[in-house]
């Protein structure tokens, strides 16, 4: 709305100084239009999003049976007391996205950038590989879920077999031992990361002038040099949303853990709890909410730091 | 129709997990929990329209599975006949009709519904969501047992359930196996202990277990429970009128330390299905599961071979409780306004109408006496006999208990017994004390 005022103040004043005309008074229905366009996606926003954001956050400070309004009794901070006093898997779950997010960070990722400068050699066949790599991004969690159980499973799984352990009682339980189950799903998580990863720098890689590459190849750079001081600094923009992917891939990571045991025994992970907490059987809506709102605050932090970066570049600019 | 059940019917479909499950909860939750209302409005609304004369009924059903949906619609169409009224019937998927039963019930639900025994019951008849129908039990009373119909009673003393079908869990064994090796079926705990040693020395796994699912292993706890503290002491403490914290069930999960060398050691990372092949397959001796195991083997001469006995008896009222599921028939608030409703369960209440639904869903025990057992294969008969000898019945934890309870706190407390033989019966109390308080 006051976008369209703005517009049409600027307009009259343009129309006195300038009677050229090229900034024309709006029309009527021109602000129409543009209230239209402006007020739909606001509203949608307004219902699907803020709303919704802003009821969890205060259902998160009452106790509520789900059933009618009047059973609403306000609780104070004590679901946030029993989520962090007295819910034993939240804690392991705050371990385990913090060891999802360094994972991903330090593995996933840089093996997605790796693979993207192999595939923008111009090898032969780099459409099929791009492919391959890509595909684990598009599966459906139910294949997901197949595909990964063929691979670990204890007595007839692909990993025992190779290690030779399979069928005998030295067979390790990948999904069930909870040592051990975190980084199986850690592996699976790298296995989609990596080629999301990989098409954003490839798009990236392939947005890079070719001019610089050249240039630094004058100057004597060797393929490494090149890479590290000149293309990848040039991909400023690829590299902060790549940052931004991962730390959010990172929080909301959930299909994985949910497909292998609902996010139970050595694989809890703080959105797993929060549909636990909401969703089904178990609902128990004061705490599902306030579980929701510790994971929202923490997300707000890398949104925060991406927007900052995005709209600073363009005051920048 | 609880998440044992749902779970294995998603296990059974695939590797453990279903994403139109998810998507469904998820995404089209919210039309369907608006969608849910509106469906039961416009049935209750049509309804007093063509009351002129004629009788009508409104059904909802949660069955929405192939084989009891068509046994359903036999019922209906069975009364239909009979009585001269209409059932209008609304098929709603059993995930759906599950998770958003608070919204159905205060909307407009229909006037009879699918629902089960237990804790869930007891607790929407407190919140006078439910039509009390011990008018209709006078008339059906005869037909149960004593447990089934302690089963059927809400805490204000009133009845709410027309109990139609139930299965017993208990432990499942081949009988050539032990024949071969001349095991007896023990009655006691030391037996049941003694007998796992033995099994341990012919190199088989004892007992068979399976808790990746994290909900089997809940049915351990109840027998241990029942049968150490008795039957009321489990439905006050899965009610939570007695505190976690206290000996009585710190004494249950240290005899169940004693039996955690015999079971399956690798039971966190394989589901139940896994374990029934291994007790099929004769590496297991027995294995403590509901009678829905069977259902697993397919192959005739495995399936004639497994046979069935109780949990054994350790130290109070000896085998006289069984857990047991019971689903059946509730009446909504305004379907107790409804004389044909009544009538309509008080049909399936009856050896006539159960039979009826046997006639198309024999995998489960109708629960009226008199009903026709001739079909029933001998294993069935003696399930069928043990339900019969109960004094009570339980429900299974998930249906006893505050579902979050089952789902939240159970599962995890269970998981990490079975991991290492500890749990803290404290935080168990300090969970459920904040869980239980926001009903």
């Amino acid at each position: 709305m006051s976008t369209s005022s703005d517009t049409t103040t600027a307009g009259v004043r343009g129309a006195k100084q300038a009677p050229a005309g090229r900034v024309r008074r709006l029309s009527g229905r021109d602000k129409w239009v543009l209230g239209f366009m402006v007020g739909v996606p606001t509203l949608i926003q307004l219902v699907l999003v803020w709303i919704p954001t802003l009821l969890s956050a205060a259902l998160s400070f009452t106790r509520w049976n789900g059933l009618s309004l009047t059973d609403i009794k306000s609780a104070g901070v004590a679901n946030y007391q029993f989520i962090v006093n007295d819910y034993p898997p939240f804690w392991p779950a705050v371990q385990h996205n913090v060891l999802w997010l360094v994972f991903l960070a330090l593995i996933a990722t840089p093996l997605g950038l790796l693979l993207a400068i192999l595939l923008d050699q111009n090898i032969r066949g780099t459409k099929v590989y791009q492919s391959i790599f890509f595909t684990p991004v598009m599966l459906s969690l139910a294949l997901i879920g197949v595909i990964w159980q063929l691979f670990y499973n204890r007595d007839s799984g692909l990993l025992n077999f190779l290690l030779g352990t399979g069928g005998t009682p030295q067979a390790v339980d990948w999904f069930g031992d909870s040592s051990v189950n975190i980084w199986a799903a850690l592996v699976a998580a790298t296995w989609r990361h990596a080629g999301y990863v990989m098409i954003l720098y490839l798009a990236g890689l392939k947005g890079v002038d070719p001019t610089l590459r050249e240039a630094a190849q004058i100057d004597g750079a060797n393929a490494v040099q090149t890479f590290f001081r000149v293309i990848f600094p040039a991909m400023r923009p690829v590299n902060v949303i790549i940052i931004v992917i991962t730390v959010i891939e990172s929080l909301r990571a959930f299909d994985i853990v949910y497909v292998i045991n609902r996010g139970t025994n050595g694989l809890e992970l703080i959105s797993a709890l929060v549909i636990q907490n909401l969703v089904g059987e178990g609902q128990v809506i004061g705490v599902g909410s306030a579980l929701a709102v510790i994971l929202l605050v923490i997300s707000l932090v890398p949104i925060t730091f991406y927007l900052s970066r995005a709209f600073g570049k363009d005051k920048e600019a | 129709m609880t998440m044992h059940e749902d779970a294995l019917r998603r296990a059974s479909s695939q590797g453990g997990w279903d994403r139109r499950t998810l998507l469904k909860t998820l995404g089209v939750g919210a039309v369907a929990m608006a969608g849910v209302p509106l469906l039961a409005a416009c049935t209750g609304g049509s309804a007093p329209a063509s009351s002129g004369g004629a009788k009508t009924v409104s059904f909802g059903s949660g069955s929405s599975d192939e084989v009891p949906k068509a046994a359903y619609k036999a019922v209906t169409d069975a009364f239909e006949k009979k009585s001269g009224a209409k059932v209008t019937t609304n098929v709603v998927p059993h995930n759906d009709f599950q998770n958003k039963i608070n919204t159905y019930l205060q909307g407009s639900p229909d006037d009879a519904f699918t629902w089960f025994a237990g804790y869930r019951m007891q607790y929407y008849a407190d919140k006078g969501l439910l039509a009390p129908i011990d008018d209709v039990w006078e008339k059906i009373g005869g037909n149960y047992s004593d447990a089934l119909k302690k089963a059927s009673t809400g805490t204000d003393g009133k009845m709410y359930l027309v109990p139609n079908y139930n299965y017993p869990w208990g432990f499942f064994y081949r009988k050539s196996l032990w024949a071969e090796k001349g095991y007896q079926v023990p009655k006691t705990f030391d037996e049941l202990t003694a007998l796992s040693k033995k099994m341990q020395g012919d190199g088989l796994i004892p007992i068979e277990f399976a808790d990746k699912d994290g909900w089997p292993a809940m049915g351990t706890f109840d027998y241990l429970n029942m049968r150490l503290n008795g039957y009321q002491f489990h439905m006050d403490l899965t009610a939570h009128k007695e505190s976690w914290d206290q000996k009585k069930v710190s004494d249950v999960f240290d005899t169940w330390k004693a039996l955690l060398p015999y079971q399956n050691p690798n039971a966190l990372g394989m589901t139940w299905q896994d374990s029934a092949k291994n007790l099929g397959d004769k590496k297991s001796g027995m294995y403590l599961l509901g009678s829905f195991l069977t259902q697993q083997y397919t192959d005739k001469a495995v399936a004639d071979d497994i046979d069935f006995f109780p949990f054994p008896e350790i130290a109070m009222e000896g085998q006289d409780a069984i857990e047991a599921p019971i689903d059946g028939l509730l009446l909504s608030k305004k379907g107790g306004q409804n004389p044909a409703a009544k009538d309509f369960l008080a049909y399936l209440g009856t050896p006539e109408g159960q039979d009826v639904y046997a006639s198309v869903d024999s995998s489960n025990i109708a629960t009226a006496k008199g009903a026709d057992t001739s079909k029933f294969s001998p294993l069935n008969k003696k399930m069928a006999e043990a339900i019969g000898n109960a004094k009570s019945i339980s429900q299974f934890f998930d249906r006893d208990a505050l579902p979050a309870m089952a789902n939240n706190v159970m599962i995890p407390a269970l998981q990490s017994f079975i991991k290492d033989g500890n749990v803290d019966v404290k935080n168990l109390e300090a969970q459920a004390k904040s869980l239980y308080a926001a009903q």
